[in-house]
Parts: structure tokens; C-alpha cells; sequence
């Protein structure tokens, strides 16, 4: 395949230019979001969205746009995970590659750049429609200027999507950049589960990864959502998630990081609706100078709603981890159940770890607790597992390896856990062999 | 459960937990011989200098730190807009009658002696206190120590007079605990403070009574900003206590002291502070400890007062096993702000650190905990605890946790938890159903939310307590 459009000039230089088969109204909102990006100010010390993050990689200036990356049959090759999933996207930076559906009738669930042009209105409706709250609003409209695919998926009311549908991010070439998009939107009392895989086409290739997910649940529904991130070493991520939960539905969003040179993961559930509950997991496994920084917001809107957030670290090397969390209770919010806890787990007197887990309460009816640990393996335990014969660097890894499955878990699909699991043990396994 | 279905009901529920905020609202006409004016400038900090007879380089001090205060932008980026309602301009710096303070009741001027007889402290001193520092705007009106404790060679004296008197022992240490480029409200005090006390405990000489200071802001406008520096020799032992109140001006006033406790090896500090400023009253405090070598700092705080206080009690654990602690109580109720926590900053191996935190939110009352851990790299064997539990009364009250948690390095342990809760209908039921009202099962179950904390104050110093300490209900409620 040819480049259309090679650039070689920086990404923040130039507006882009949106694809003329896209609809006016995308046109509009790539164009005001550039002008929101070059307008809003880049964060600085003493932001307190940004406190303890690194500022210096939020300079973008190397990355270029375009590139169209590999395109070789061994890309839809590694884009493996699940045995069977019920559909299966496959992209190179931001390009269809490969794309395979046995989904039910009715269930929509196509490509971005597809949907603007056959199912305009539907995306207009849910496309975007939050401010980012949590510090990335410059890089959320950097997305919004720069993104030209993703999956937009559409469940109607009263579907149950059986098994997972499956979308491969690939990152190719050096200094290439992608603006993933994932919206998914279920009816009321619908069912389904989307995985994002991003993963590095190459080892040694600088990248940057700006990723939006909109995950709307209708009542009843039920959406469950996985982000894999596994990029190489010297690629930077923002990943901004915005969940919304209607009444009696539920949400499940889970994180596992174990790539990427910087990581930046801002998740923020809004229980728009009574009964309505969301669960909020994340499992970081940062080795040798990788970082990872994470916020989180979890805002009450409605009575009567549960949100339960548990993220764990486990810290190899020089690794540095963020947690900033925030349950936010609106006034009138009453018989709020809101649970959030971080923990850390120390595997070298180098890593850092550091925790802002927040609260504010407008409400008085109200069960909201929050926890954040952070402690080494004990002596006792190694010794223990000693004597039975595991020598100390294998029983380090079980305890991690435990420490992390009790997220996983809570995923409560046995096969998506296997999947989970396969990614987290090649990181032990590449940790062990003195990588990250 | 909700108490906005019977505002009658509400208004007995509120009294019956409520406590006398009204004691210290009452004031005198002015008489003072010195006053600063409004407004601070270079000559504010001349004028202070100027009266107080001090030497070149506490002048010197002052106008770097009046720089730094006008370099400094407000913290709003992270606190409270209310900050931005501060009128420097309008703020008197300086009120004195220019009198030396007295070292018996029977010489302090009429008023200023019944300012103090009203609050009960003259009582208070003869019944338990080893020594008493009373300030009156910002100069110390009375001072006095139990004759035993100056042949121990115990100091205990106001700031004007330590640094003058005294400063071999003082200068060292003043200004270091706390730098005066801390933060805005540090650099203001540095650049302006009067008053407070100067407190050497020598080597060994452990204190059985408590000191006392009694900080009182009797003039409108007027901004009090004492500073209290406490060194603490090897192996001593104090406990110093202060309490505060102002009539209820209609305008703002201005608190801001720089407190800095310094307990060298083997040494123990207990500060316990009972803040019932008026309603209308910024208090704007910085308080550190520096804990050597086995020694140990107790911050036991208690904010019931102030429109807005923001404090944030820290200690730094500078030597092997120092230990740190902050054991803090807060009432927010309609129209007050209660942002207090605390910083732990370890700075040598095996130090430990504990923070008990709980507040109350009364009516449209806000109450909020920041906290700060700090072990850095390189240390082995630190240890923190961090508990912070909220009890929000009515549906409008408000509460927020924000503590951040900075661990590096795999020997250590640091675990925090909060909690919201309300008290819960179960509890309130079981008590009226043995015969007590709403309101004073209400008053109960609150009493024993902060029960194990309020045994940490000294009972005799507990005045404006006296109604959240319920002394026959001790160990009854659970």
C-alpha cells in the first residue's frame, strides 16, 4: 500500500486535515478541537491534576503524523489472544487491517471511520460529549483533531453478545503516532465485552499513543471493557476512559499496564442512575525506569449507586507509580456505596510509588471508604516458600503474581482471565530475564 | 436516614451536639499606645522592629520574609478560594499598650485580666499549669512561670524577648524548622510576628504540668501572628498547651503563627492546641516538629472555631526511631471550612508516624483532611499509619480526604484508610428506644465517634470541649 500523505513535520506544527468522506458536522469538531488544543495550556508544576507526574513527556514536539506502519500479513498473525472471539479488529496506525464478525443481527460494530460515514447520527449522539476532567483536556482534543478510527460498537436493547469482541492497536515506525477511538453503546438490558490490545509493531521504534475510550451503558445493560496495554519501551500512552452507567446497569472497566516507556491512564465512571454500579480495575507491573500514572474519578450523580475501585502495583527497578483518586459524592447523591483501594506492592528499594487517594462528600447518607497500602514482600513469606524447595527470585513472582490475580479476578470470565494471566506471566517472564 | 424532614428536629439535634462557641465572644474598648496602622509595607516591618527594640539582623529577617510574602502566590491552585476574601490592605499588623507583661495577675490591666478571668485561666494556672503566657492582640499581657522550674533552668518567655535574652539558645533554631519561604502565610508571619512563646527545656528536666499559652484577639481588623519556637534538650520532657479565642467581629481578622518544636535526642514534645477562634477569624497556621534520635513530637489538635482554618501539623523525623504523631479533631459547622491534617516527613531509618484524624460536619459545615507521607530512598524499617474517619450530620454537610502517600524503596510499611459515614439510624433507634431523646442519642453517638481521641487532651485544659466530653459516658459508648 502506498502513503497518502507522508508528513515529516511534527504533530502539534500543522491542524490536520479530516478525511473528505467523513460527515461536516466531524469536520467541525476536529477543527474546533484543534483550536481548543493550541488554546488550552499545556500543564505545569503545580497543577494538581499533574502532581508527581513527569512534565518533560508531555513533550510531543518529536512525533510526526502519518505512516502508514506495517501492513504484512504477520501483524494479523500476532494479533492473537482470545481462542474464539465473536469479532476481531485489526489496525496499524489507526488503519484497518483485518476485521472478522460473527456477531448477532442488530449488533453494530464497525470501524470508526466506517461508522461516521454510514452511521453519522448514531455516533454523533455519543461521540465525546464529557469534558475531560481529569488534567488531560489538551490531549483529549489533541485526540479529538487527530483521530481518524477506532470501533464504534452499538449493542440494541435486549442483546447478549456471548465472548468478547477484540480490537489490535499496532504502533509502527519511528516517532508515529496513533489517536485510537473505542465508543461502545449499549441499550437497555444489552451485554457485551470489548478488549483493546495496543502493542509496538517493532522493539526499538519512539511512538505515542493518544486513546479515548466512551463506554455509555444503557439501563439494565451490562458493558465490560479491557484495555491491554503492552507497547514497547520507549512508546509514550495516554489513555483517557469516560464511563457512563444509566440505572440498574453496570460497568466494568479493567487496565492491565505492563508496556510503555510513560503511561497515563484517566478513568472517570459517572452513576448517572439509580442501582447503577461500576467497577473500576487495574493491574500495573512497571519495571526498570517505565512509569505509570494513574487518576481516577468515581462521581456519584445518583442515589443509590456502588462503585468499587481496586488497582494494585507491583514496582520491579527504578519503576515510579501515580495513583490519584477521587470519589466524588453530589449533593442528594444519598445511599451511596463508594469503595476505592491502591495498593502497592515493593519489589526493589528503588521503585517509588506514590498515592492521592481523595474523597468528597456532598451527601450524608452515605458508605465511602478508601485504602492505600504499600509494603515489600515479608521476610517470612520467602522463607516459607524456601522451604519448600522455590528458590527466592521464582517466590517473588508467585507472590506478585497473586497479588494481581485477586484484580483479575473480579473479571469473572475464566477465559479472559487466561488471556490476562498470558500477558502478565510474559512480563514476569521478561523481568526475570532482566527485562521489563 | 434524613433531618431535613423536621427542621425542628434538626435545630434540637444541632444544639444538643453543638458547643459553646459564644464563651470568648466578648471584647474591651481598644487602649493601645502602638498600632502599625493598616496595611503592610516596609514601614510596618520598621514600625514593629522599631517598638520592639530588636537588632539588625531580626529587622533584616523580617524584610527579606516581607519580600517572599509578596513573591508567593496565594495556594489556590489546590486550596480554597476563600483565600482570595483576604484584605491585606485593610489588616492592622501591630496593637500594643506597650507594656512589659506582667508576671502577676493582680498587675495586668483590669480589662485585659478579665478578658482572661472570663475564660478561666488565672483558675486554671493556680490548679494545674507550671507556667502561663497570656497574649493580648500581640504583645503577652501576663507571663509567668512556678519559681522550681526557672532554678531548673527552664525558659519560658515571649518571642521579643527570647530572641533578645536568650538568643544563643533560640537563634539556632529559629526560622529552621520552618523556613520562612515555607509558604505565603510563613513568609507573612516571619515578616510580621509578635508575641508567642520561646520555650528551652534543659537537658533531662522532665515537666509534670503542663505550660500554657492564651492567644486573644480583642481588635477589629486586627491580624495576630505570634510565633512559638519549643527546643526541647536531651531527654526532656514538656507538654505545652494554647488555646485561642476572639470576639465575633462583622469583619474578617487574620491568625497566622509559625509554631516550630525542635525535641533533640531522646526528647518528647506533647502541643496540644484547642482552636475556638470566632467564626470570622482566617486561621492560617504552619506547624512542624523536628524529631531527633529517639525523640518524639505529638501534635493533639482540636479545631472547633475560625471561618476557615487551614493547618497542617507535620513532623520531621530527622533521627533513628523518632517518632511522629498527630491526633487531630475538627467540627466544621454552617459557614466553616475545617481543612487541617498533617505531614510526615521521614528522614531517617526506623522512625514511625501515626495520624488519627476525625472530623465532623455539622449543617452546611465542611470539613476536609490533607495529609502528607514522605520516605525516601535509601531508608529501612519506616513505618505509617494514617487513619482518617469523617461523621457528616445533615444532608447538606460536606467532608473530603485528599492524602498523598510518597513511599520509595522496598523497607517500609505505610498503610491509610478513611471512612465516611453517618451515624447510623440502628444506633439511634437503640437509644431512643432506651428512653433518651434523638438529639441526645445524636449527641451520644458523636461523643463516641471522638471518644478515644479525646482522651488524649489533658481534661483540666478541655473548656470549650465540655460539651463533646461527656466524662461519665467514657467507655460506655464504643
Amino acid at each position: 500500500m502506498s502513503v497518502v500523505l507522508e508528513h515529516s513535520s511534527s504533530l502539534l506544527d500543522s491542524a490536520p486535515e479530516t478525511p473528505a468522506a467523513f460527515p461536516a458536522w466531524f469536520a467541525d469538531r476536529q477543527r474546533a478541537a484543534w483550536q481548543r488544543f493550541l488554546d488550552t495550556p499545556t500543564p505545569k508544576r503545580g497543577d494538581e491534576m499533574w502532581r508527581f507526574s513527569t512534565l518533560k513527556q508531555l513533550d510531543f514536539s518529536v512525533f510526526t503524523k502519518g505512516g502508514a506502519g506495517d501492513s504484512s500479513v504477520a501483524i494479523v498473525q500476532r494479533s492473537t489472544a482470545l481462542e474464539s472471539p465473536v469479532a476481531k479488529f485489526v489496525f496499524v496506525n489507526d488503519r484497518l487491517l483485518h476485521a472478522e464478525s460473527k456477531l448477532p443481527q442488530g449488533v453494530l460494530c464497525l470501524p470508526l471511520a466506517e461508522a461516521l460515514v454510514t452511521h453519522g447520527d448514531l455516533v454523533r449522539e455519543h461521540f465525546m460529549k464529557q469534558d475531560s476532567r481529569l488534567g488531560s483536556a489538551k490531549w483529549t482534543a489533541l485526540h479529538e483533531a487527530n483521530l481518524s478510527n477506532g470501533l464504534f460498537v452499538h449493542v440494541p436493547a435486549n442483546v447478549e453478545v456471548v465472548g468478547s469482541i477484540e480490537v489490535f492497536h499496532w504502533l509502527g515506525g519511528e516517532n508515529a503516532t496513533i489517536f485510537p477511538h473505542t465508543l461502545v453503546v449499549t441499550g437497555a438490558n444489552a451485554k457485551v465485552r470489548v478488549v483493546d490490545y495496543f502493542q509496538s509493531v517493532n522493539d526499538d521504534e519512539a511512538g505515542l499513543c493518544v486513546a479515548v475510550n466512551d463506554l455509555i451503558a444503557g439501563p439494565g445493560s451490562k458493558l465490560d471493557y479491557l484495555a491491554i496495554q503492552a507497547f514497547n519501551e520507549r512508546t509514550r500512552v495516554i489513555q483517557v476512559n469516560e464511563t457512563g452507567v444509566a440505572r440498574d446497569a453496570s460497568a466494568t472497566g479493567f487496565i492491565l499496564n505492563i508496556g510503555a516507556a510513560w503511561a497515563r491512564n484517566e478513568s472517570l465512571s459517572r452513576l448517572d442512575g439509580e442501582g447503577s454500579r461500576s467497577d473500576m480495575l487495574s493491574v500495573s507491573v512497571p519495571a526498570r525506569a517505565q512509569e505509570y500514572d494513574q487518576r481516577t474519578f468515581q462521581h456519584h450523580v445518583s442515589p443509590g449507586a456502588y462503585s468499587d475501585l481496586l488497582y494494585k502495583n507491583s514496582l520491579y527497578d527504578k519503576s515510579r507509580t501515580i495513583f490519584s483518586g477521587l470519589i466524588f459524592v453530589d449533593e442528594g447523591a444519598h445511599r451511596t456505596d463508594a469503595y476505592q483501594t491502591c495498593r502497592n506492592l515493593f519489589m526493589s528499594e528503588d521503585a517509588e510509588a506514590n498515592s492521592m487517594p481523595g474523597l468528597e462528600i456532598n451527601a450524608d447518607d452515605v458508605k465511602c471508604s478508601h485504602g492505600s497500602t504499600s509494603a515489600a514482600i515479608s521476610d517470612e513469606e520467602i522463607f516459607y516458600l524456601r522451604a519448600r524447595g522455590i528458590d527466592p527470585v521464582r517466590a517473588r513472582q508467585l507472590i506478585a503474581r497473586g497479588f494481581s490475580v485477586e484484580v483479575i479476578e473480579r473479571l469473572g470470565d475464566e477465559k479472559v482471565e487466561e488471556m490476562v494471566l498470558r500477558f502478565l506471566d510474559d512480563k514476569f517472564a521478561r523481568i526475570a530475564s532482566g527485562g521489563a | 436516614m434524613s433531618y431535613d424532614t423536621s427542621s425542628n428536629l434538626d435545630a434540637e439535634t444541632r444544639e444538643a451536639i453543638d458547643i459553646d462557641r459564644s464563651k470568648g465572644d466578648f471584647s474591651f474598648p481598644e487602649r493601645h499606645k502602638f498600632d502599625a496602622g493598616r496595611g503592610l509595607t516596609e514601614r510596618t516591618v520598621d514600625y514593629i522592629s522599631d517598638v520592639k527594640g530588636e537588632p539588625q539582623w531580626i529587622r533584616e529577617f523580617r524584610h527579606r520574609a516581607l519580600k517572599v510574602f509578596r513573591e508567593k502566590p496565594m495556594p489556590t491552585n489546590w486550596a480554597t478560594q476563600d483565600l482570595e476574601n483576604i484584605d491585606f490592605d485593610v489588616i492592622r499588623y501591630y496593637l500594643s499598650d506597650g507594656e512589659k507583661p506582667k508576671r502577676s495577675w493582680d498587675e495586668v490591666p483590669e480589662e485585659v485580666l478579665r478578658t482572661f478571668e472570663r475564660l478561666g485561666i488565672p483558675e486554671q494556672e493556680r490548679a494545674f499549669l507550671a507556667g502561663v503566657e497570656a497574649q493580648y492582640d500581640s504583645e503577652a499581657a501576663y507571663s509567668n512561670m512556678k519559681e522550681e522550674l526557672t532554678k531548673l533552668g527552664v525558659i519560658f518567655v515571649n518571642s521579643t524577648e527570647g530572641l533578645k535574652e536568650h538568643e544563643e539558645i533560640f537563634r539556632p533554631w529559629f526560622g529552621k524548622v520552618i523556613p520562612t519561604g515555607d509558604n505565603k502565610f510563613s513568609a507573612l508571619n516571619s515578616a510580621v510576628f509578635s508575641g508567642g512563646s520561646f520555650i528551652y527545656i534543659p537537658k533531662g528536666v522532665k515537666l509534670k504540668q503542663p505550660l500554657q499559652a492564651y492567644f486573644r484577639i480583642n481588635s477589629e481588623n486586627f491580624g495576630q501572628f505570634e510565633r512559638t519556637l519549643i527546643i526541647a534538650d536531651e531527654g526532656a520532657e514538656v507538654m505545652y498547651m494554647e488555646g485561642c479565642t476572639a470576639p465575633k467581629f462583622e469583619t474578617a481578622t487574620l491568625h497566622s503563627a509559625v509554631v516550630e518544636l525542635v525535641a533533640l535526642k531522646g526528647a518528647k514534645i506533647q502541643y496540644v492546641t484547642v482552636q475556638n477562634w470566632s467564626s470570622n477569624v482566617f486561621n492560617l497556621v504552619t506547624k512542624r516538629g523536628l524529631a531527633m534520635e529517639d525523640a518524639e513530637v505529638r501534635w493533639i489538635d482540636c479545631n472547633i472555631g475560625s471561618r476557615l482554618t487551614m493547618k497542617y501539623p507535620g513532623v520531621i523525623m530527622k533521627g533513628e526511631r523518632a517518632r511522629g504523631e498527630v491526633i487531630s479533631i475538627a467540627l466544621a459547622n454552617s459557614g466553616q471550612h475545617q481543612d487541617t491534617g498533617a505531614k510526615m516527613i521521614h528522614a531517617a531509618n526506623h522512625t514511625t508516624s501515626n495520624v488519627v484524624s476525625k472530623s465532623i460536619s455539622v449543617g452546611e459545615g465542611r470539613s476536609t483532611y490533607r495529609g502528607q507521607v514522605h520516605i525516601p530512598k535509601h531508608l529501612k524499617g519506616c513505618k505509617n499509619n494514617t487513619e482518617c474517619d469523617a461523621l457528616l450530620i445533615n444532608t447538606k454537610s460536606r467532608t473530603d480526604t485528599y492524602p498523598a502517600i510518597t513511599v520509595k524503596g522496598n523497607q517500609h510499611a505505610t498503610q491509610h484508610e478513611a471512612s465516611v459515614s453517618q451515624v447510623s439510624e440502628d444506633m439511634l433507634f437503640y437509644m431512643q428506644q432506651r428512653g433518651l431523646s434523638e438529639g441526645q442519642a445524636m449527641s451520644l453517638a458523636v461523643n463516641g465517634f471522638i471518644n478515644d481521641l479525646v482522651r488524649e487532651f489533658p481534661m483540666e485544659y478541655s473548656v470549650e470541649l465540655k460539651r463533646l466530653i461527656d466524662l461519665e459516658m467514657e467507655g460506655s459508648v464504643g
